[in-house]
């Protein structure tokens, strides 16, 4: 089989794969800080022994962590407006879908960490009369964290990649702007390896930066 | 005087267990007192009483005087609070250290002092460094435990309790996770304690020590003090047999003299 490389014909549209990048990195950005942030509350809601309370969140973890964000995503576009009776737009349909579903995730790395901080730390905190909130602050905490950030860094990543769902509901992304050169172009060999090899620039150099961030941490072991 | 500790009618339960039956103890101030017992006989829940790692069901505890806790209804409630100020003034180390393993050694001695106390960081290096000397440490000052031997940990644990200037200090079978060789210096920083006039309550398996350095030996049997005294009586002429076959357990294999 013959194909003749073409790049230059998706390079003339370097502006329109530009807005794709801002496109998924606005998503990205959003999607993870807020989805990390939920998930330390939803965690703490878990961790709770008021029933009312953990009961709830333990439903919401399941819920969003067994289903796939795909059909999330086309779940709160298509299905959402019908149920709520208000238009959802692309970008809100695909931060949904990521974000309660990196809340769901980082919820059981949060809980997960915190439980697996060993009973004697809580001992130690209140033994010199600390509060259970400044426990948990200073002592528990700050440990935790550190057995996360392999978890939570590679979700990071995850979610970077993970944006390219949202071309399913032609959210201006990377992947959904090159599926637009590829329409006009009939490129698409040329354009979806062009996607790979941004994908992997922008990646390669975050994911060095996890393992200096992990190695950063790890200095008191 | 008012004792350092004042104990009356202590009980506590886990769930259907009776664990202690009514416990009277006065610790007075300055005096070393060493809680002897089998496991289960209550000791370590009677240690962890007295700075209420674990609540009484029933009984008042009196430190300096002052009474833990307040009265309602013929039963004692305990605020957050008040445990957390009356953890401040009785001390405790554990068996296992439990030193904080992302700080410092510096930091570790440092924290309840800036946290609880709310002292400065300069007032709180200073001090830290001082109790660190006090225990032979103050050259590790910079290095993380997990760069310590066991015993230098359990050392370092001992300065994060005294850092915060308590009343009276409780030791939970602190050298029994400890190498036998280590046991020695734990022993030592513990005994200069006590002769510096430290109030001590001591759950050990360490007979010596209860012997060489106690002002008062209480052996526990099921949740109830059995006998009680100074250590040259309770330990070389016991009143009862059950005392006497445990130390006869504990010194099975003595070399000859």
């Amino acid at each position: 089989m013959q194909h003749t490389w073409n790049f230059a014909s998706v390079f003339a549209y370097w502006d329109v794969l530009l807005i794709g990048l801002w496109g998924t990195v606005y998503l990205f950005v959003l999607t993870c800080v807020i989805g990390l942030a939920g998930g330390l509350v939803v965690g703490m809601l878990r961790y709770s022994k008021n029933g009312w309370i953990s009961y709830p969140a333990r439903l919401y973890v399941e819920v969003f962590r067994n289903t796939p964000v795909l059909v999330q995503i086309i779940w709160f576009f298509f299905a959402l407006p019908v149920v709520i009776g208000v238009e959802v737009s692309a970008f809100m349909a695909a931060f949904l879908g990521i974000t309660l579903n990196t809340i769901a995730f980082s919820a059981e790395v949060f809980r997960g960490g915190i439980q697996s901080i060993e009973r004697e730390q809580w001992e130690a905190g209140k033994a010199i009369g600390m509060s259970y909130a400044k426990t948990m602050r200073r002592i528990i905490l700050p440990q935790a964290l550190k057995r996360m950030l392999p978890p939570l860094t590679s979700r990071g990543i995850e979610v970077f990649k993970m944006s390219t769902l949202a071309s399913v509901v032609a959210y201006p992304e990377t992947l959904q702007q090159a599926k637009l050169i590829a329409s006009y172009e009939y490129n698409p060999i040329e354009a979806y390896t062009v996607v790979a090899i941004m994908f992997f620039l922008v990646l390669l150099p975050m994911v060095q930066l996890t393992y200096l961030l992990e190695r950063r941490f790890g200095k008191s072991d | 005087m008012t004792p350092a500790v004042e104990i009356r009618d202590l009980h506590k339960s886990f769930g259907d267990l009776h664990v202690l039956k009514g416990i009277d103890l006065d610790v007075q101030q300055g005096e070393a007192v060493v809680l002897l017992g089998s496991s289960g006989s209550g000791k370590s829940t009677l240690l962890r009483c007295i700075n209420f790692m674990e609540e009484p069901n029933d009984g008042r505890i009196r430190i300096n005087g002052d009474l833990i806790g307040a009265e309602r209804g013929g039963k004692m409630v305990y605020r957050e609070n008040e445990l957390c100020k009356l953890r401040t003034r009785v001390g405790m180390v554990f068996q296992h250290f439990n030193l904080f393993p992302h700080m410092t050694v510096l930091e570790n001695v440092m924290e309840g002092q800036v946290v609880v106390l709310g002292r400065s960081k300069a007032e709180a290096r200073d001090k830290a460094l001082a109790q660190l000397a006090r225990v032979g440490l103050e050259e590790k000052a910079p290095e993380y435990p997990s760069r310590l031997s066991g015993g230098q940990k359990q050392r370092v644990a001992i300065a994060r309790a005294l850092a915060m200037d308590p009343e009276v200090m409780l030791f939970d079978e602190v050298t029994s996770a400890l190498d036998p060789e280590l046991v020695g210096e734990v022993l030592k920083t513990m005994r200069q304690l006590a002769e510096e006039g430290m109030t001590m309550v001591c759950v050990t398996h360490e007979i010596g020590f209860a012997y060489h350095v106690a002002n008062k030996v209480c052996f526990l049997q099921d949740g109830q003090i059995l006998e009680q005294g100074e250590p040259h009586k309770v330990l070389k002429t016991p009143e009862t047999s059950r005392v006497r076959d445990f130390l006869d357990g504990h010194s099975l294999f003595k070399l000859p003299d």
